[in-house]
């Protein structure tokens, strides 16, 4: 279980997070909409613990992430992200992409990994693409390597920020298909998504942010068809 | 108090020092001006130029790109007294340090011109310019903007070699330096000066050209 | 061409001490060039470095060493600081030159090749539970290494080149040595001519080995 209570982060002057409380249970898909600066991404970065945070408690699996004594990199063990940008890693191929945080993090030998990684690879459809460069391929294959190599971690956490937002139209989709795999086999997601079609296909809530507020938050279907709240359904009249 | 050889350096010594900085100046402008001219013309002949000629062109640069400065000075004076066409250190040094910043110079200009978009060449042309109203007026402003950078980059280079042309009896300023070395036996405090010139001349442009470049980065 | 009559034969006697020039010339620039790196490592690390006080002695270093010419430097060294009670032979001078420029120059081309990885792929690597150095060791640094790998190249046959100043304070490299040489039959243009294809195949072969070695290691493209 994820659960943050009373966040708040800025960056200098600027408050971005002013009180966040939520709270996402193992095996539910939670997406978070909102309009960009809204403070939605970095609400990842923050529970990722890459972002430090002023105020509140974030606590993953009852593990306080922004204690001190805590192994941070222990901690991102559990929660895989993805990121809008895919960053791949350009001078490594496809498969040594995946095997290289299994290798050097948990210590699998290159043939454990390798086994693994070509598992997940396949998983997400780039089963021909081992020895390929990552910037050879599309963007939507890039994403989905990048999906793989989170995967290969097997995180108890999937973090999405705009994983699809960067993409031309037409890669979309293959994008979308790997994440309905994902949550068809049970993994626990928070996705910061511009995809409303999509949020409201696979998330079991949505939560609409503003202003570094939680304006909304409840069934995934009540939120996109009939929201209570005055401002989402204004957002939602822009997006829609 | 014995009777010593050597005599301490005075202010009469300026004069002379100034000669060097002069001379220096002087060498180093004539090159990067050929240099650049000569460059230019080459640079923007490989970019349009097919293969094979590129590939003999090229040939001919990386020799002057590849034979240290030195051993050119050195032979080229040598040559020409051979054949009894003798001439002075400064027209010797200046044809070679001119072609040596000709073989620099021709890369940075040739990657200009080369920076110049097939689309920006076609998008003048279909307005009705002409090909050499293209080069006026869109090739040659751009390309000339992007290598800005790199020919100050150059230039500074080529005022550092031309300390080099001293080998072969130019009175530049290292060479003015090392002979008043000889006599005053203050290696530190002449060489000291001589550096501070250097860099007085060599460290705004620098700083200028970097700066350029990271203005045009964005 | 006048009447001037060469006399190949001479140079050729000469030509196993040309070779040996040739590989301290080689010596020389390959030395200047690890303890370049060496110390523009630490010069580049200085320089990015929030703390003020240890941008200073990188700055001095780099400007100097970008902003006067090497013959300068090597004087310094072989005269300058006699001063001091210190004589540096003229394989110390020399090298001493070339070390100090190759850290000024190396410094830049590293600082430079280290803020070109976007710090994206730092956060990338921490996400997957890399610690930091984990993190460079195996995804920063190794697409930094690209990335100043032709820039490095560059540096070395300058050194290569610039070390022919050893001509000036009688040193053995290539230039030194076949000055040294001709002074003995004066047939300057013959030996002269062999030093130029020396240098032309030495300079030429580092270039081609590097090109070689670059296709070898960096496979992908970036």
């Amino acid at each position: 279980m994820i659960q943050v209570q009373g966040l708040h982060k800025s960056f200098g002057n600027l408050k971005v997070l002013k009180g966040i409380d939520l709270e996402v249970q193992k095996g539910e898909v939670v997406s978070v909409i909102g309009g960009s600066g809204s403070g939605k991404s970095t609400l990842l970065y923050c529970i990722n613990a890459i972002e430090k945070i002023q105020k509140g408690k974030i606590l993953v699996d009852g593990i306080d992430a922004h204690d001190k004594k805590t192994d941070k990199n222990k901690l991102r063990q559990k929660l895989g992200m993805v990121f809008q940008q895919w960053n791949s890693f350009p001078h490594l191929t496809v498969l040594e992409n995946v095997t290289l945080a299994p290798r050097v993090v948990l210590g699998q030998t290159t043939k454990q990994a390798e086994d693994l990684a070509k598992q997940y690879l396949d998983h997400v459809g780039l089963g021909d693409k081992y020895d390929e460069y990552p910037t050879r391929m599309s963007g939507g294959q890039q994403q989905r390597l990048a999906i793989a190599r989170t995967l290969a971690m097997k995180p108890s956490y999937m973090l999405l920020d705009e994983v699809t937002s960067a993409l031309d139209p037409e890669l979309v989709g293959e994008v979308l298909d790997t994440l309905r795999l994902l949550r068809k086999e049970g993994m626990t997601m928070i996705c910061v998504t511009h995809e409303m079609a999509f949020a409201k296909e696979v998330s079991d809530r949505i939560a609409f942010v503003e202003k570094g507020i939680i304006e909304e938050i409840g069934d995934a279907h009540q939120v996109i068809e009939n929201p209570a709240n005055e401002k989402t359904q204004r957002f939602l009249s822009k997006v829609l | 108090m014995g009777l010593s050889l050597f005599t301490p350096l005075s202010w009469n010594d300026t004069g002379f020092i100034l000669t060097g900085v002069l001379n220096t100046l002087y060498i180093s402008i004539v090159a990067i001006f050929l240099g650049s001219v000569l460059g230019m013309v080459v640079g923007f002949i490989r970019s349009i130029s097919k293969q094979s000629f590129n590939l003999f062109m090229g040939a001919f640069l990386d020799i002057l790109r590849t034979v240290p400065l030195i051993i050119q000075l050195v032979l080229f004076s040598t040559y020409v007294g051979v054949i009894g066409w003798p001439l002075n250190p400064f027209t010797c040094g200046s044809i070679i340090l001119s072609l040596y910043t000709m073989a620099f110079m021709s890369e940075v200009f040739r990657a200009g011109f080369e920076s110049v978009s097939d689309s920006m060449r076609i998008a003048s042309r279909s307005l009705g310019m002409g090909y050499w109203q293209t080069i006026r007026y869109i090739v040659l402003p751009i390309g000339m903007r992007t290598v800005f950078p790199s020919w100050i980059g150059v230039s500074l280079s080529v005022v550092k070699d031309s300390a080099l042309v001293s080998v072969i009896g130019y009175m530049e300023l290292l060479r003015t330096s090392d002979q008043l070395i000889t006599r005053t036996q203050q290696p530190l405090e002449i060489l000291l000066g001589v550096g501070l010139f250097y860099f007085i001349i060599s460290y705004p442009l620098s700083f200028f050209g970097r700066h350029m470049e990271r203005k045009m980065a964005i | 061409m006048g009447d001037y009559q060469f006399h190949w034969i001479i140079v050729y006697q000469a030509l196993p001490q040309m070779l040996k020039g040739t590989f301290v010339t080689l010596h020389v620039s390959l030395l200047s060039m690890f303890l370049g790196i060496i110390i523009a490592v630490f010069l580049s690390l200085g320089k990015m470095s929030e703390t003020r006080i240890l941008n200073i002695i990188p700055n001095i270093w780099i400007e100097i060493a970008r902003n006067t010419p090497a013959l300068f430097q090597i004087y310094m060294a072989y005269f300058g600081l006699g001063a001091f009670g210190i004589h540096l032979s003229p394989y110390v001078s020399v090298l001493s030159a070339l070390v100090f420029i190759n850290a000024g120059y190396l410094a830049e081309t590293f600082r430079g090749g280290f803020q070109s990885i976007p710090s994206t792929q730092l956060i990338a690597s921490r996400s997957l539970g890399m610690t930091r150095i984990k993190a460079y060791r195996y995804v920063v640094l190794p697409q930094m290494f690209r990335r100043v790998y032709h820039p490095m190249t560059n540096q070395f046959v300058w050194s290569i080149l610039m070390s022919s100043l050893g001509i000036l304070v009688g040193m053995g490299e290539l230039s030194g040595e076949t000055q040294r040489l001709q002074s003995l039959s004066f047939r300057t243009l013959e030996f002269f001519m062999v030093a130029a294809v020396l240098y032309y195949v030495v300079t030429k072969s580092v270039l081609l080995c590097s090109e070689l070695i670059s296709k070898k290691i960096f496979t992908g493209d970036i």
